[in-house]
């Protein structure tokens, strides 16, 4: 296939995922709108007054850039892992590969979409948190570049579940026993600063910590960590997981009998 | 012979289970032809087509669509190749037209180029009226008809059709039968189809080819097959029961109930002599009529014999022609 035929494909597949978790907004769209709200009036508004500050920013402040992460991570992920294996489920995913596209290609149509998905409802949630507080950016292009670059690296990873999943559940058990708990802990509600030494150690182990810190960093100009190698660690785990995610697309891993 | 379409050499298909579904597979389909893979359920019928269209992983062999090697160039392969496979495989919740429309795109085809074909194609297949309704709300025969307006968006020179009328009632399929004629004709698509329905092969297919656990059984022109028929039943329905079948010199008889003879014609046999030899023993025929449809007999008789001779009982067979 030429360039502008390799061009059309790939908008066709974004549009067609873009289509999808618009078509089904109040599944997509809607359900994070609304957590994240009460996650801004109950530890933003009520409980975060009593708390004061972390590192000198008021915790509504420190909890934005956290929330909107998390957003990100979750939808990017989930969009993936659910639109992907639906089409595995459906056996419309044959409709790519009797097609005559480049695996890249289904991979990298795949992963925009869900990174829209992402990054759509990070703009919700940073909207929503506009309603209860200002914040001005410190840092505009590291912000972007740290949210677009998180949003691809989880799409990439719920492609790579969609992968492997043989049923509904499968596409679930990461998010829920994996994502969740580490992004909990990953600096989304406290500085890593507030644990006993062993406990900070050992959440520097965590990757979303880093991607959470560095968009804060971003936005409030405070973090736990130092952003250069957090940024240069987030693009190395994009390359290897990308080529891990085509080497299965190749082998037809969980589509080819 | 002008150049294959498609061409099978030694193809093998073991699945994850062990299970070998294709034992070593030869087969040349000419360009411009209508071609008809039969066979009973479970023979293999749909593993070859995966192979061709990439769905399913060979073990072993060779194939090549157009002269291209699918193991050096898949995707220029694919290029000219329509698939309607024999399950549903759309997006249950995405509307006619987007689901013709993506297709198109998957094939780089730029929308401007693509809407007015989609158009020809819906209208052509009775589903332009239903171009927005989402797929799940189709019936059984729109969405066969959905599936092969997917497969031909794209020009393909080869089309494969696994039981594309399977479940689609008498009438329409009729008017799917024209559409692949019309397509076959009038554009030069080189058509292959995998059927249950041996009417069907008759009535549409010029070449033919009888896979069975996973062998080709037999592999000719329709014509020729039809001319190694060289003998056909007659069921008999006679007035007074009998318990024994009677004897006729020249002639296979047999009783299939208490009144009603199964009689077997050889080709250059005269029917008559069997009449005037029933006559003679008293018996009066009250009415007659053909077994079954003559290819079907042909049919049960070729994959019985191969079955005969891997030792499996022909049960499969049968159920076939039912
Ligand atoms: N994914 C699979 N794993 C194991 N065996 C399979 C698989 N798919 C098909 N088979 C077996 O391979 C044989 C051929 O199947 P198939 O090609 O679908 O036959 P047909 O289309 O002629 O009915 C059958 O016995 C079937 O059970
Ligand atoms: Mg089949």
């Amino acid at each position: 296939m030429n360039p502008r035929q390799l061009w059309v494909a790939l908008v066709t597949i974004v549009v067609k995922e873009v289509r999808r978790f618009t078509r089904i907004w109040p599944q997509t769209l809607l359900p994070p709108s609304i957590t994240m709200t009460l996650y801004f009036v109950i530890f933003g508004n009520l409980i975060g007054s009593r708390i004061g500050t972390m590192d000198g920013i008021s915790y509504m402040d420190y909890i934005v850039p956290g929330l909107i992460m998390m957003s990100v991570i979750t939808n990017s992920y989930s969009n993936v892992a659910s639109s992907f294996f639906s089409n595995k489920f459906q056996r419309s995913i044959e409709e790519l590969m009797v097609s005559p596209l480049p695996s890249w290609i289904i991979l990298l149509g795949y992963i925009i979409g869900g990174a829209v998905r992402g990054l759509g409802v990070g703009i919700i949630v940073t909207a929503v948190a506009f309603l209860f507080t200002d914040l001005d950016i410190h840092h505009p292009f590291l912000t972007i570049m740290v949210v677009v670059l998180t949003a691809l690296l989880f799409s990439i990873g719920g492609f790579i579940n969609a992968l492997f999943a043989r049923k509904f559940d499968d596409i679930s058990i990461i998010p829920t026993f994996v994502l969740t708990p580490l992004t909990y802990l990953g600096g989304v509600f406290y500085s890593i600063h507030m644990l006993p030494e062993f406990w900070q150690t050992v959440s520097l182990a965590n990757p979303i910590l880093y991607m959470v810190n560095t968009f804060r960093y971003g936005i409030l100009g405070v973090s736990d960590i130092s952003v250069g190698p957090a940024m240069a660690a987030i693009v190395a785990f994009i390359i290897g997981l990308f080529a891990f995610a085509l080497w299965l697309l190749e082998r037809g891993k969980g589509i080819r009998s | 012979m002008s150049r294959p379409a498609l061409s099978i050499r030694g193809l093998t298909k073991v699945y994850g289970n062990g299970f070998e579904a294709l034992k070593g597979i030869d087969l040349d389909v000419p360009e411009g032809d209508f071609f008809a893979l039969l066979g009973p359920n479970g023979a293999g019928k749909s593993t070859t087509l995966g192979v061709v269209s990439s769905l399913v992983q060979k073990t072993a062999g060779k194939v090549e669509i157009y002269g291209i090697d699918i193991d050096k160039d898949f995707s220029k392969a694919k290029y000219h190749l329509g698939v309607v496979p024999q399950e549903f495989n759309f997006n249950q919740f995405e509307k006619v037209q987007d689901i013709v429309m993506t297709q198109a795109g998957y094939y780089g085809m730029p929308m401007k180029e693509a809407r007015p074909r989609a158009e020809r194609l819906l209208r052509d297949l009775g589903l332009w009226d239903k171009r927005d309704t989402p797929s799940r709300m189709l019936s059984g025969g729109m969405k066969r008809r959905l599936m092969i307006a997917r497969a031909l968006i794209h020009k393909p020179r080869l089309l494969i059709l696994d039981e594309p009328t399977a479940g689609v009632d008498i009438e329409l399929r009729r008017s799917m039968w024209e559409f692949m004629r019309r397509i076959n004709r009038e554009e030069g698509t080189t058509i292959i189809l995998t059927t249950h329905y041996l009417e069907e092969a008759e009535s549409l297919c010029r070449n033919i080819a009888i896979i069975n656990h996973g062998e080709i059984v037999h592999n000719t022109s329709m014509r020729e097959l039809l001319k190694e028929l060289d003998a056909e039943t007659f069921l008999l329905d006679i007035r007074e029961p009998l318990t024994k079948a009677p004897v006729i010199a020249g002639f296979e008889v047999s009783l299939s109930d208490p009144q009603q003879l199964a009689l077997a014609v050889r080709k250059g046999q005269s029917i008559n002599t069997a009449f005037a030899a029933l006559d003679r023993a008293g018996i009066t025929v009250v009415s007659m009529r053909n077994r079954a449809n003559r290819l079907e007999e042909l049919f049960v008789d070729l994959v019985e014999r191969s079955n005969a001779e891997s030792g499996i009982a022909s049960n499969v067979a049968k159920e076939i022609t039912q």
